[in-house]
């Protein structure tokens, strides 16, 4: 166990960005969100949660892929060139490192997903324990503990300090090279920590929350059922919940006029617009019911039936606390939960 | 509100209407959803306190596709909205049946700047009182009413209701901040430091839409944004400028018809203060062709789609820089 006071953290940013890129919670007009650090930027790590999760640093919200120019009456290619640095993802909670291990059963299954599947290589994770849980969090629904997040290397915030734990080899690279910053510690802190934390999560209003009427087999279940009619009508049919969810990973590609050539680029979707899975013949969903439910139903049923039973919520709850109509996942959990069977 | 919940299961029996639309109980004080109430005994979850700032106006779009008349709620603020989609031919008139219930002024829950919120006490409606017990996690704090309001509240455009078939309840001027303010101090600032704001506050745009799919004043049955032939889609864009675009072309296409209801600022999940670009068009119509407000009156003559021989001169807008 290392430790380093929160007083020298700026000097512990600047010691990592000097080698690599630093993304980390940083506040900017008034909202905290994961950005690259600069010398200016205004960190914060004692905000919870960041209004988008942190998997821009391995998903960008929009990327260029490749882009083509006509030259000498014929078209070049040129591709994107794949992250080939080691960057550090700092602060990142429990729920959102959990997260990354759902997106990689997407991007990292074949075929594989080259641009997330080398940032994912070239990635170091620094985890944060949350020492403030929220109302609406509910990660430990999906056996995450926030006291002990997985990640390259765990951190708590203890007092004046912040302590430090390597957890891989990743991990004890850049605890090495951070060694002049870093000071051995006792663990006893942290363990008392661990007990606040978990103490703290015993009393979440959404720890009960029950998953029993989901999984693979609600695929089947749950997808004809009345209760979808009542749970949509207030969906505005934005993106808020989709954007600002560690998990969701379902993009568009387009491409942009330069005004001398393409530039092919992929961005985020949603499954709450209407052009989302635009085919030819037209699109396969035509209600705002039917886009609703399958947010849900692929996170709770298609994703658990095609990945051993592994959900594709991690109860970060950010769409609990950003729904512009107080719809979110748990209404919907909780809803089928009240069903008799 | 057993006012409000009790006149909804009358309505509904004696068949003058046919669903009830207004805000269903969530899972705490703070979290209530617009739904349509079909029926006497789902009207049991039918809530309504200091956070219903939700504007049900737009709803009633879809609501004016279906049998029957649909009892709508509207605080005063909201039938401004209601009035605008009517003159807009949106909305029937004749598939309404408008409650106009009392505000004391809409609640904001990030305003409360508490962490761990449990349950909060003086936000029912009409017993709210000046100040919220609030009890978290991390102990109780207590916060004044005002303090935790939406912006718009502050700038409340008054007690009345512009439009309804009857009334419930008592509504409080919640006014108590100068409405062109905010704008007027943007204005003074310089070009550079005009385009440091926006571009530090546009700049947390996730492109979620909330904005423009919440808006009243959006309602084209397919926005421009949406359609897949253009560049100009309703995902993230390949540049930060287009991204800007949006906001900007949203703001025009709003202009002399946003009532000012701030609804695109209080769904912006990144707090981006949307309303400033819409009260900018507001102040400078007021400035150029008199004072108009849209949704007081649905034969009203907007400023924009009339002509008077006193009306400014283009010339006017360059001249003054």
């Amino acid at each position: 166990m290392h430790r380093i006071k929160k007083s020298e953290l700026p000097r512990l940013y600047e010691a990592i960005a000097k080698t690599q890129t630093l993304y980390l919670p940083v506040k900017s007009a008034g909202k905290t969100n994961f950005a690259v650090w600069t010398e200016t930027a205004q960190p914060d790590i004692d905000t919870l949660k960041t209004v988008k999760s942190p998997k821009d640093a391995f998903f960008p919200q929009c990327e260029n892929l490749y882009t083509v120019k006509r030259e000498e009456g014929k078209l070049k290619l040129t591709a994107e060139e794949l992250e080939s640095e080691s960057f550090v993802v700092f602060g990142i909670r429990a729920c959102d490192v959990r997260a990354l291990s759902v997106l990689d059963k997407v991007f990292l299954s074949n075929p594989v997903d080259t641009y997330y599947a080398a940032r994912r290589e070239h990635g170091i994770l620094v985890s944060l324990a949350c020492s403030r849980p929220e109302t609406s969090c509910f990660c430990g629904t999906f056996g995450i503990d926030c006291a002990q997040p997985e990640g390259d290397v765990a951190t708590w915030l203890c007092g004046e300090y912040l302590y430090w734990q390597p957890q891989t080899e990743k991990g004890e690279s850049l605890t090495n090279a951070l060694s002049d910053l870093l000071e051995e510690a006792e663990e006893a802190p942290v363990e008392k920590a661990k007990e606040e934390i978990r103490a703290i999560c015993e009393r979440l209003p959404l720890k009960d929350l029950s998953l029993e009427k989901w999984g693979a087999h609600a695929a089947h279940d749950n997808f004809d059922s009345p209760l979808w009619e009542e749970l949509y009508k207030g969906c505005l049919a934005c993106g808020t919940c989709t954007f600002v969810c560690p998990t969701c990973q379902c993009y568009d590609i387009k491409d942009y006029d330069t005004g001398n050539g393409i530039q092919r680029y992929r961005c985020w979707d949603s499954c709450m617009y209407s052009d989302f899975t635009m085919m030819a013949h037209g699109n396969n969903r035509t209600s705002q019911m039917q886009r609703f439910r399958q947010r849900f139903m692929h996170k709770l049923a298609y994703f658990p039936a095609n990945n051993d039973g592994m959900f594709s919520c991690v109860g970060c709850g950010r769409c609990v606390d950003k729904c512009p109509s107080h719809l979110n996942i748990v209404k919907v959990i909780k809803t089928f939960g009240k069903e008799e069977a | 509100m057993q006012e409000l919940i009790i006149r909804a299961k009358e309505l509904l029996e004696c068949g003058e209407v046919a669903r009830v639309l207004g805000w269903r109980k969530g899972e705490h004080v703070y979290d209530p959803e617009p739904a349509f109430f079909q029926s006497a005994d789902a009207l049991e979850n039918f809530v309504y306190n200091g956070f219903c700032g939700a504007n049900l106006s737009k709803y009633m779009i879809e609501a004016s596709k279906l049998e029957g008349k649909t009892l709508v709620f509207l605080k005063p603020c909201d039938t401004y909205s209601f009035n605008q989609l009517l003159a807009e031919h949106r909305i029937d008139r004749e598939k309404a049946y408008i409650i106009g219930v009392g505000c004391k002024g809409k609640l904001k829950i990030e305003n409360i700047g508490a962490d761990g919120i449990l349950d909060i006490e003086g936000a029912d409606y009409p017993d709210c009182g000046e100040e919220l017990n609030v009890k978290t996690l991390y102990g109780d704090v207590k916060v004044a009413y005002k303090d935790a309001m939406l912006e718009r509240c502050h700038v409340c455009k008054g007690k009345e209701h512009r439009i309804f078939d009857e009334k419930i309840g008592e509504s409080v001027d919640t006014l108590d901040a100068e409405r062109f303010a905010e704008v007027e101090r943007i204005e003074k600032m310089s070009p550079e430091e005009k385009f440091a704001y926006f571009q530090a506050e546009l700049s947390k745009c996730i492109r979620c839409n909330a904005c423009r799919n919440v808006c009243p004043a959006c309602s084209c049955r397919k926005c421009v944004f949406d359609s897949t032939k253009f560049d100009s889609a309703q995902k993230a864009n390949a540049t930060t400028f287009e991204e800007k675009m949006f906001h900007i072309i949203r703001a025009f296409h709003v202009a002399g018809r946003c009532t000012d209801c701030g609804e695109c600022s209080r769904v912006c999940p990144q707090g981006i203060p949307l309303h400033l670009f819409n009260r900018k068009f507001i102040k400078d119509m007021n400035e150029l062709y008199g004072d108009y407000q849209a949704g007081v009156d649905v034969d009203a003559k907007a400023p924009l789609v009339c002509f008077s021989q006193e009306d400014a001169e283009p010339g006017a807008l360059t001249e003054r820089g």
